[in-house]
C-alpha cells in the first residue's frame, strides 16, 4: 500500500535525489560507450551493497535527530572479527555469522544505553565508540587476515542471474532485504513512526506518551547491526579482514543519507531516499572511471559539492514553509545556541 | 449547580516547594458541562493547581475527588487514563508528522500486524469534522496555523475518553478570527457535557467563554463565582487583592510627580514610537518619552508590556513603525543596535537574562560596556575596577569586593548590578521590565529612589511593574496596556490606582 505520489515538500528531496541520478547516469549514457548497460546499473548496487546497508541504519539515526560516527570502525571490527573467527579459530561459518552481528547489536545497546540513559549527546559517545572499535580491530590482529573459507569463497563468487544474462551478487540480495525491511519498519510500525517523533519534537514525543527511551537506545542497536552486517558483506567482497577498513566510511553513510534527502536536524527523511543517495554516490565513482583522466579522489570532491548544495537545498525548503514554526525553539538548540 | 456531583473536586489542596507555600487550602470545583476559568496574577498559583489536579506535582495535604470518588494521579498519564487531558500554551505535537499521526501516534489502528494509514487518516478527518474542522489530514503540522494545531492537539485527547479537558492558555498566539474558531470548538464541545478548565490572561475571553471563575491569589483560593454576577473591575480587584472601596483612597497627587511632569513638558523628546507593533505580538502604539520623564507601563499579566519593551530594545523585531531617538529615526533591528542608539534594558528575568551568575561583580557590571566598545577596544582591568567600584559606591551595593561572584548578592543587589551595567553604558533612555520582582521591600524601595534619582539627572526611565503602587510612586505618565494593546495614557489627576483599574476594566 504506497502512499500517492504527490509533489509535497515531504517526498521533493527524494524525488529530486532520484531526478539527479537519471541525469547523471544519461550524461554517462550519452558521453561513454558502454555506459547504458544493465550490469553496469546492477554494478552500482554489488559494488555498494555494504554501503546501502550502512546507509539504511543511519537513516534510522539521523532521522531520530542523533548520529552515528561508530559505523566505519563498527564495519572494520566486523571484517577482523569474521575473518580471526573463520581462519584462526576454524568455527563454523553458520556461527561466526551470528557471533557477529551480535557483536555490532552489543555495542549499539552499549552506545544507545549511555547516550539515552546519561543524556550524552551521540556526536561524542558514537566517537567514543569509533575509537574502540577501531581499536579492538588492531586487537585482534594488526595485518590482513585473508579468508580462505570455504562458504565465504563462495558466498563472494555466486551470481545471481537475472533475465538477460545481468547478475547481482548474493549481497546485493542481502541489502535489498535490509532495504525492504527498512522502508517497512519505517513506514508501518509503531517504532518506525516513534523515530520520526523523537526527530521531529523528543518533548512532545514523551508528552504524547510514546517510548522515546527505549526507542533511542533500539535506534542505535540497530545501526550497530546493519554495520555488523555490513561488514560481512564487506568481506564477501574483499575476502579478507584488516584493520584499516572502512576508514572514513561513516562519513561516506552521512553524505548518502543527506543526498537522499534525510534532514540532519531530524524528523524528516526516508529510507528509499537513502538508497538513491547511495545510487549517486555510486554514479559519481562509475564516472570517474569511465572519464579516466580523473583521480579516483575527485569522487570526494563531487561528494563534497553534493552535500553542500542539498543541505542548502533543505534550508531554503524549511525558511519557504514560513516562519510560523520557527518561533518554538526546540531546548536542545536553544541550549546550544547560548 | 450545587446539587450536582462535580466531575472533579479539589478540597483544602496544599503545596508546598522549598521556601514558598504555593498553594495553601485551596479549593475547586469543576463541573460536567461548563467552562470554566482559572484566574490570578503571575505567583497565584494557577499553574500549580494545575499541576497538581493533572499528576505533574502531589499535594502535600488535602483532597482531590473524580466524580465524588478519590484519586491520586501520580502522572500526566495516569491522569489521562482517568480522563483529565491538558492542551498545552506551547502545542506539544510533532509538527514533522501529518495530522492524522499526530492525533493518533502511539494508538494507531493496525492491520496484519502493520499501521493501517487508510483507516487512520479516515478516522481522523471524523474526529476533527466534530470539532468542525475540515483540513487535509494526511498533509504536515507544520503546514498548519498554530490555530488548527491547538484543534489538533483538543482532537488527539478527544480520541481518548476525556471528560477534563485543560487548556492552558491556547489563545496567546492566535489571532481573533483563530480564537472565535477555538471558541466555537469549546462550545461544541462543553455542550456535549466536557468540562473545561480554561487559564487565560485576557479578561475579554474571560467573559466571552467562561460560565464561572475561580480567583486565586498567592496561593489562595479567593472565591467561585458565576461570571455573569462578577463585575469586570471586581474581577481585577479580587485578582490583585484590594477591595473596591479601597481605591478611592489610593489617589497621590504628589508634589514631586507634578514638578517633574512640567520639567518634561519643555524639555526635549528623547525617545517616540510611530505605530510601532508586531503581529501576534503587540498591536500598533505610538508613545514618546521626555528627558527626565518616568512612563509607567501599567496592566495585567500578559497585557503586552513586556512586548513593548522588547520591540524597542529590538530583541523582537517590529514588522511596522518607526522608532525616534532624539529626533532622528533609528532603525533598531537588534538589542546591539538598540545599545548605539543609547538604550538600556534589564529584563524582568533576572536570573536567566541578566546576571551571570558565575561571573564576578565587576564583570557584570562592566559587560555592556565592553559590548558598546567592541571586543578590541578591551578596557584594561584598572579602569573596569574603577568603574565598579565607582557604580558599587553609588547605587549602594552590598558586597565587600567587586571580584565576589554575583550569585552571591541578594535579588535586590543583583538588580542593582544591572542597572549598574546600564548605567556605565550612558544611556539616555533605560527600559526597567519588573526591576522590583522577587526582592525585599526595602531593597524595592531603594531601587525606585535610584529610578527617581537618575531621572532628576535627566534619564528617560520606562519603568514596568506589576504593582501598580510601584508603577504610580515612580511614574511621571503612565501607558495602560490590555490585551496586547496600549488603551490609554494617563498622567495628572488621573494616575490613580482606581483610574487604571477602571481603564483596563472598560472594555472597548
Amino acid at each position: 500500500m504506497k502512499p500517492k505520489i504527490s509533489l509535497n515538500s515531504r517526498n521533493l528531496p527524494t524525488l529530486v535525489t532520484l531526478g539527479l541520478f537519471v541525469l547523471m547516469f544519461g550524461v554517462g549514457s550519452i558521453s561513454f560507450s558502454g555506459f547504458l548497460a544493465p550490469q553496469n546499473f546492477l554494478n552500482l548496487f554489488i559494488d555498494n551493497s555494504y554501503l546501502l546497508i550502512l546507509g539504511v541504519g543511519m537513516t534510522f539515526v539521523i532521522i531520530s535527530g542523533g548520529i552515528d560516527l561508530s559505523v566505519g570502525s563498527m564495519l572494520a571490527f566486523s571484517t577482523m572479527l569474521s575473518s580471526s573467527l573463520l581462519e584462526k579459530s576454524h568455527w563454523n561459518p553458520m556461527l561466526v555469522i551470528p557471533v557477529v552481528l551480535l557483536s555490532g547489536v552489543a555495542l549499539g545497546l552499549l552506545m544507545g544505553y549511555i547516550i539515552q540513559i546519561f543524556e550524552l549527546p551521540p556526536f561524542i559517545i558514537t566517537l567514543a565508540g569509533l575509537y574502540l572499535a577501531r581499536g579492538l580491530c588492531y586487537v585482534i590482529s594488526i595485518d590482513t587476515i585473508g579468508i580462505t573459507n570455504q562458504f565465504w569463497q563462495d558466498a563472494a563468487h555466486a551470481q545471481v542471474v537475472l533475465i538477460g544474462g545481468a547478475f547481482i551478487s548474493p549481497s546485493v540480495v542481502i541489502a535489498l532485504v535490509v532495504v525492504m525491511a527498512g522502508m517497512f519498519v519505517s513506514r508501518s510500525t509503531k517504532f518506525g513512526r516513534t523515530v520520526y517523533a523523537i526527530g521531529g519534537n523528543e518533548q512532545s514525543a514523551i508528552l504524547m506518551g510514546l517510548p522515546v527511551a527505549r526507542t533511542k537506545i533500539l535506534i542505535y542497536v540497530f545501526s550497530g547491526f546493519c554495520s555488523a552486517l555490513a561488514g560481512i558483506v564487506f568481506t564477501f567482497y574483499t575476502l579478507s579482514g584488516y584493520a584499516l577498513n572502512g576508514a572514513n566510511m561513516e562519513m561516506d553513510a552521512i553524505a548518502t543519507v543527506v543526498i537522499g534527502g534525510t534532514l540532519l536536524t531530524g524528523g524528516v527523511g526516508s529510507v528509499l531516499g537513502t538508497v538513491f543517495g547511495v545510487m549517486v554516490y555510486g554514479t559519481i565513482q562509475v564516472l570517474i572511471v569511465f572519464q579516466g583522466t580523473l583521480n579516483s579522489w575527485w569522487t570526494r570532491i563531487a561528494i563534497g559539492f553534493l552535500v553542500f548544495l542539498f543541505c542548502l537545498m533543505q534550508r531554503l525548503f524549511e525558511s519557504r514553509k514560513g516562519a510560523r514554526g520557527r518561533k518554538r525553539v526546540p531546548p536542545a538548540s536553544a541550549a546550544a545556541a547560548s | 449547580m450545587s446539587g450536582m456531583t462535580p466531575i472533579v473536586e479539589m478540597k483544602k489542596i496544599n503545596k508546598f516547594f522549598p521556601g514558598v507555600k504555593a498553594l495553601s487550602g485551596v479549593d475547586f470545583r469543576l463541573f460536567e458541562g461548563e467552562v470554566h476559568a482559572l484566574m490570578g496574577q503571575n505567583g497565584a498559583g494557577k499553574s500549580t493547581l494545575v499541576k497538581v489536579m493533572t499528576g505533574v506535582y502531589k499535594q502535600d495535604a488535602g483532597e482531590m475527588l473524580l466524580e465524588g470518588r478519590p484519586m491520586r494521579p501520580d502522572t500526566p498519564l495516569a491522569a489521562q487514563k482517568l480522563g483529565i487531558n491538558t492542551v498545552y500554551q506551547e502545542v506539544n505535537l510533532c509538527l514533522n508528522l501529518s495530522v492524522a499521526e499526530n492525533i493518533f501516534i502511539g494508538k494507531e489502528p493496525k492491520k496484519l500486524g502493520r499501521i493501517d494509514w487508510k483507516l487512520m487518516n479516515q478516522r481522523a478527518a471524523e474526529v476533527l469534522k466534530r470539532l468542525n474542522i475540515s483540513v487535509d489530514v494526511t498533509r504536515i503540522l507544520s503546514s498548519y496555523s498554530v490555530a488548527v494545531q491547538q484543534m489538533v492537539a483538543i482532537a488527539r485527547v478527544l480520541d481518548t475518553s476525556a471528560k477534563v479537558l485543560i487548556l492552558d492558555e491556547p489563545t496567546s498566539s492566535l489571532d481573533e478570527t483563530e480564537v472565535a474558531q477555538l471558541f466555537k470548538v469549546i462550545r461544541k464541545l462543553r455542550d456535549e457535557g466536557m468540562a473545561i478548565l480554561f487559564i487565560t490572561h485576557f479578561l475579554d475571553q474571560t467573559y466571552q467563554i467562561s460560565d464561572r471563575i475561580t480567583i486565586l491569589k498567592n496561593g489562595e483560593f479567593i472565591g467561585e463565582y458565576e461570571t455573569g454576577k462578577l463585575p469586570k473591575l471586581e474581577l481585577i480587584a479580587k485578582m490583585l487583592g484590594k477591595e473596591l472601596s479601597e481605591f478611592a483612597y489610593t489617589t497621590n497627587p504628589d508634589e514631586r510627580k507634578k514638578a517633574a511632569a512640567e520639567a518634561a513638558s519643555d524639555s526635549g523628546t528623547v525617545l517616540s514610537a510611530k505605530a510601532l507593533g508586531l503581529q501576534g505580538s503587540i498591536a500598533p502604539f505610538d508613545l514618546s518619552l521626555m528627558e527626565g520623564d518616568v512612563l509607567g507601563l501599567a496592566g495585567l499579566l500578559g497585557s503586552g508590556r513586556t512586548e513593548m519593551a522588547r520591540l524597542l530594545f529590538g530583541i523582537d523585531y517590529a514588522d511596522q513603525g518607526e522608532i525616534f531617538v532624539k529626533g532622528k529615526r533609528v532603525a533598531i533591528s537588534s538589542p546591539k543596535s538598540a545599545m548605539m542608539a543609547g538604550l538600556g534594558f534589564c529584563s524582568e528575568d533576572r536570573k536567566n537574562e541578566g546576571i551571570f551568575a558565575e561571573l564576578s561583580i565587576r564583570e557584570n557590571i562592566i559587560l555592556a560596556l565592553q559590548a558598546k566598545k567592541g571586543v578590541f577596544r578591551y578596557l584594561a582591568a584598572k579602569k573596569q575596577l574603577e568603574i565598579a567600584d565607582e557604580m558599587i559606591r553609588a547605587l549602594g551595593i552590598k558586597t565587600p569586593n567587586s571580584r565576589n561572584e554575583a550569585r552571591q548578592l541578594s535579588g535586590g543587589n543583583q538588580q542593582k548590578v544591572l542597572l549598574a551595567r546600564w548605567l556605565t553604558t550612558e544611556p539616555i533612555i533605560l527600559i526597567l521590565d519588573e526591576p522590583t520582582r522577587g526582592i525585599d521591600v526595602g531593597a524595592k524601595l531603594e531601587i525606585m529612589e535610584l529610578i527617581l534619582n537618575l531621572s532628576r539627572k535627566g534619564l528617560g526611565v520606562i519603568f514596568i511593574s506589576s504593582e501598580f503602587e510601584e508603577v504610580l510612586r515612580c511614574s511621571t505618565r503612565i501607558a495602560v496596556l490590555r490585551d496586547k494593546v496600549k488603551i490609554a495614557e494617563l498622567a495628572g489627576e488621573n494616575m490613580t490606582e482606581s483610574g487604571i483599574m477602571r481603564t483596563i476594566a472598560g472594555g472597548k
